[in-house]
């Protein structure tokens, strides 16, 4: 346990080393954005006079490593700055959001990671058969069709035909749990359709992998049922690939939502981020990037303990 | 004593013109050609051949099962009075694991990784639903002491790489036997063993067999190991049947040829070279301590001369540090302390900063063929790469230096210079590595382990090939080898080592004559012999060693 301990450490500092480049690379590359922001934010009322003023005002006119340290300086101590657009306190705004994106996140992977690893391991055990291919169609279909396509064809059937779900995805912080649910359901399916294939088709490839492994053999000669094999002899082996995964598609549904979110007009981070980018917000830019970057880093960390912990080898030594 | 088939029950397995496919590149080719087995209860039945004998589809057709890319075509098999050709996929899954079982080559590899021994044990009982899972752990526990594995009551908890290979095969024998089945398939259970861990296992196998009254078929490739388990052998080759017959009737008068010839197998003696009169030695490795990483040493104050035109064989077991030490002769492994001579000159530590000249030197040659062998290169290039980097040939000049070699290794080189390693076989391929070890014109080849994945009639060869040379070119051999048969078969000295240790060293004809070292005892006196007598005389020897209070050394790996 303490070596795992250890090496949580370890890959937690190495996170946080990764978090530091990438802060570079984002201040770096917005520093390097053609235009000048103050003339962009002032729009009309830019003469001279009041663009050196904002430019006082909201720091621009310091030497960009200074502006850099201070900017890190305030995210160490959890405080983003402030919104160009209107000056209020990102983390404010960022926060709300941030928790609408994790709310549809979760619902989709709530839906998505046990349909794909059930539909993956059906795939395995019946392979080869009219079911595995009609899997591998559907899922591969939906992967294939762009996101926001995916989602105005939910729209079409569910929300305007069927009516069965909002077409929009209005949320605010009063409504109730199920309430919420209800509503991000079209884009939590969209979602859905858009990660089940990978995880999916991993999964039946990491046990069809196994199944040609001599203690695969050894089950069959032991008169072990077929499911049995696949669930009980090929699965825990096939854990730590299928786990990586099933993580990448998370930080997706985290980080890759945009399109999602605009086509619902959900009020998460992603839609919040493109409305910040057309406005010339950089400090909400560069906030909502390292909070990206920060998912990532943390869940491929969660991939790689749990793909420890599926391993005896290394969660029992000799 | 189990030699006679008197006393032996009525026919518990039939299999009658047995027929089985094999598919290579989409193609069906027949690989067992018509083969009767019968089986007694209780009876056990060695089937003996080189791989491609077909012996392991045998075997495991007889519970009805066929490896994916082999299909059983012809013929009947019945067990029990059960047509299991006939039989649903259900009637078999619920005979395997219940009334017929199946032990493996390699236990690291069958027994899941993922599950703990004791749950795989009570697996086969809980799922056929033959006893409930509390019972079966009982009875675990008492086969595991029967087997005499190490703490019987807690072994089972740990998970197969907690648990070292010769233990692992016996645990994998007990949940064989878990639900007391007719029969038993042993596909070469002891072929991955070290020598003095193979008694243990044999001996394991031979009591519970005996003490269940179960019946047996028995797979192996080595004469002498199924000499001392079968009541009955039958000798296959390429799916056929060659000889058949009561196992010491067939040991002391082979009919055939080819039983002759396996039986002959550890028969080959080479004659000892002249000693080296020169006062330097060809090669010195002198008081080398080695570790990986500085963690574990695993060569500890290791000292060998090697005389110019001789062969030294370094022998041990897995973990002794052999190879290791070849390692460090070709500096791929720097050691921590010592040196390295050839011909009195110390040689940097380092392969990387070696010249040329002390590379081409010495030359190696590896265990696997298959994977010391660029697939892609054509035997041209495999042999020719040498000769112009070691020795600048080009063009014209290197072409007849490649064809010399291939005459040299005995192949045509009409036939086989624009050939793949993949369009070769194992002593063929074996036979180019040599061929391009050679091409450098080297003192010194550090043959590590050259035959030990090779047919026994094949790796008699590829000795008799070596000698040869050596005879022809006065190049001198260190052979690195677990095989004491090999060792007797082409050693002039001989190096014993154990953990790390040089435990003995001399002149073959000293090491092969008491009074030996403990260790150099256990092994020698733990291989194999053909005298189907050989392993209860050695236990019972051993048992009554130590009775009178002797010390016995015991393997390792108990």
């Amino acid at each position: 346990m303490a070596k795992i301990l250890k090496m949580v450490a370890q890959r937690l500092a190495l996170g946080f080393l990764t978090l530091f480049v990438v802060s570079l690379i984002i201040f770096l590359g917005v520093e390097l954005l053609p235009g000048d922001l103050a003339e962009a934010i002032l729009g009309q009322a830019a003469t001279p006079e009041t663009v050196a003023a904002f430019r006082r005002e909201v720091g621009l006119d310091l030497p960009p490593h200074t502006r850099y340290l201070d900017w890190l300086g305030g995210m160490l101590q959890g405080d983003f700055g402030r919104s160009l657009a209107n000056q209020r306190e990102i983390s404010g705004l960022i926060g709300v959001r941030f928790a609408n994106t994790l709310f549809l996140a979760a619902t989709a992977a709530v839906i998505a990671v046990p349909l794909a690893v059930s539909l993956g391991v059906l795939a395995a055990l019946y392979r080869n058969t009219l079911f595995d291919r009609a899997i591998n169609v559907v899922t591969l279909t939906a992967i294939s069709f762009p996101e926001f396509f995916v989602g105005y064809i939910l729209i079409l059937f569910l929300a305007v035909q069927a009516n069965i779900f909002p077409s929009i995805s209005n949320v605010s912080a009063d409504l109730g749990f199920w309430e919420h649910v209800y509503r991000v359901m079209l884009p939590a399916l969209t979602l859905t359709l858009v990660v089940v294939a990978h995880m999916m088709r991993m999964t039946r490839a990491a046990i069809i992998n196994l199944l040609a492994s001599p203690y695969i053999e050894m089950a069959m000669l032991k008169g072990i049922s077929r499911s049995r094999i696949i669930i009980h002899h090929a699965l825990p082996n096939a854990l730590a690939p299928i786990i990586n995964v099933i993580v990448i598609n998370l930080a997706y549904l985290v980080v890759g939502v945009v399109v999602v979110e605009v086509v619902f007009a959900y009020p998460g981070l992603g839609q919040y981020f493109v409305d910040s980018v057309i406005k010339r917000d950089f400090p909400v830019v560069q906030a909502c990037c390292l909070i990206f970057a920060a998912t990532y880093i943390l869940l491929n960390l969660t991939a790689d303990v749990l793909s420890i912990l599926s391993n005896p080898r290394l969660m029992h030594p000799k | 004593m189990r030699n006679s088939d008197a006393g032996k029950g009525d026919v518990l397995l039939e299999m009658r013109g047995l027929r089985i496919e094999g598919q290579s590149e989409d193609q069906w080719n027949e690989i067992v050609h018509g083969v009767d087995v019968t089986l007694r209860r209780g009876e056990v039945l060695g089937l003996i051949g080189e791989s491609g004998a077909g012996k392991s589809t045998i075997g495991i057709a007889s519970m009805g099962f066929a490896r994916p890319g082999c299909r059983i075509t012809g013929g009947t098999i019945l067990f029990d009075g059960m047509d299991l050709r006939a039989a649903s996929d259900e009637q078999l899954r619920k005979l395997r694991g219940s009334r017929i079982a199946y032990v493996a080559q390699s236990a690291a590899a069958a027994f899941n990784p993922a599950h703990k021994l004791i749950d795989q044990y009570t697996e086969a009982p809980v799922q056929h639903g033959v006893k409930p899972k509390a019972e079966a752990e009982r009875e675990a526990m008492e086969l595991y002491r029967r087997l005499r594995l190490p703490d019987p009551e807690s072994i089972g908890f740990r998970y197969p790489h907690q648990v070292s290979g010769g233990q692992l095969q016996r645990a994998m024998t007990a949940m064989a036997m878990a639900c007391h089945p007719d029969l038993i398939i042993f596909d070469e259970p002891t072929t991955a063993l070290d020598v003095t861990t193979q008694i243990e296992v044999l001996a394991a196998i031979k009591d519970v067999v005996e003490e269940f009254n179960t019946a047996a078929i028995y797979i192996t490739h080595d004469l002498a190991v199924v000499a001392q388990m079968a009541d009955r052998i039958m000798v296959l080759r390429y799916g056929d049947l060659i000889e058949e017959g009561n196992a010491r009737g067939m040991l002391a008068d082979p009919k055939e040829t080819y039983t002759r010839q396996l039986l002959a197998v550890r028969s080959y003696r080479k004659e000892e070279a002249p000693p080296d009169e020169s006062p330097v030695p060809l090669l010195e490795v002198r008081n080398v301590t080695a570790s990986y990483g500085g963690q574990v040493i695993v060569l500890d104050d290791v000292s060998v001369k090697v005389g110019r035109g001789r062969t030294v064989a370094v022998v041990g077991e897995s973990g002794s540090g052999k190879s290791t030490l070849a390692r460090v002769i070709t500096g791929l492994l720097p050691p921590s302390e010592g040196s390295v001579l050839f011909n009195g000159e110390e040689l940097p530590a380092s392969y990387k900063n070696r010249n040329r000249d002390q590379l081409r030197h010495a030359q190696m040659i590896y265990q696997m063929p298959d994977t010391a062998l660029n697939p892609r290169q054509r035997i041209r290039d495999v042999i020719g790469r040498p000769l112009g980097f070691y020795l600048g040939l080009k063009g014209a000049e290197r072409e007849k230096r490649t064809r010399e070699l291939l005459q040299m290794i005995e192949m045509d080189p009409d036939e086989f210079i624009d050939r793949l390693p993949g369009e070769l076989s194992g002593g063929q391929k074996q036979r180019i590595c040599i061929a391009r070890a050679l091409a450098a014109e080297p003192e010194l080849i550090i043959c590590d382990e050259v035959t030990s994945a090779l047919d026994q009639l094949v790796a008699e060869e590829i000795l008799k090939l070596l000698q040869r040379l050596q005879d022809e070119l006065g190049v001198t051999y260190l052979f690195i080898t677990h095989d004491l048969a090999t060792v007797r078969a082409i050693s002039d000295e001989v190096v014993v080592m154990l953990e790390g240790k040089v435990v003995e060293q001399g002149g073959k004809a000293d090491i092969f004559t008491p009074p030996h070292d403990p260790y150099t005892d256990l092994l020698l006196s733990s291989v194999p012999e053909m005298d189907p007598d050989w392993l209860d005389d050695l236990l019972a020897d051993r048992a009554a060693r130590k009775a009178r209070g002797e010390k016995v050394m015991e393997s390792a790996d108990q």
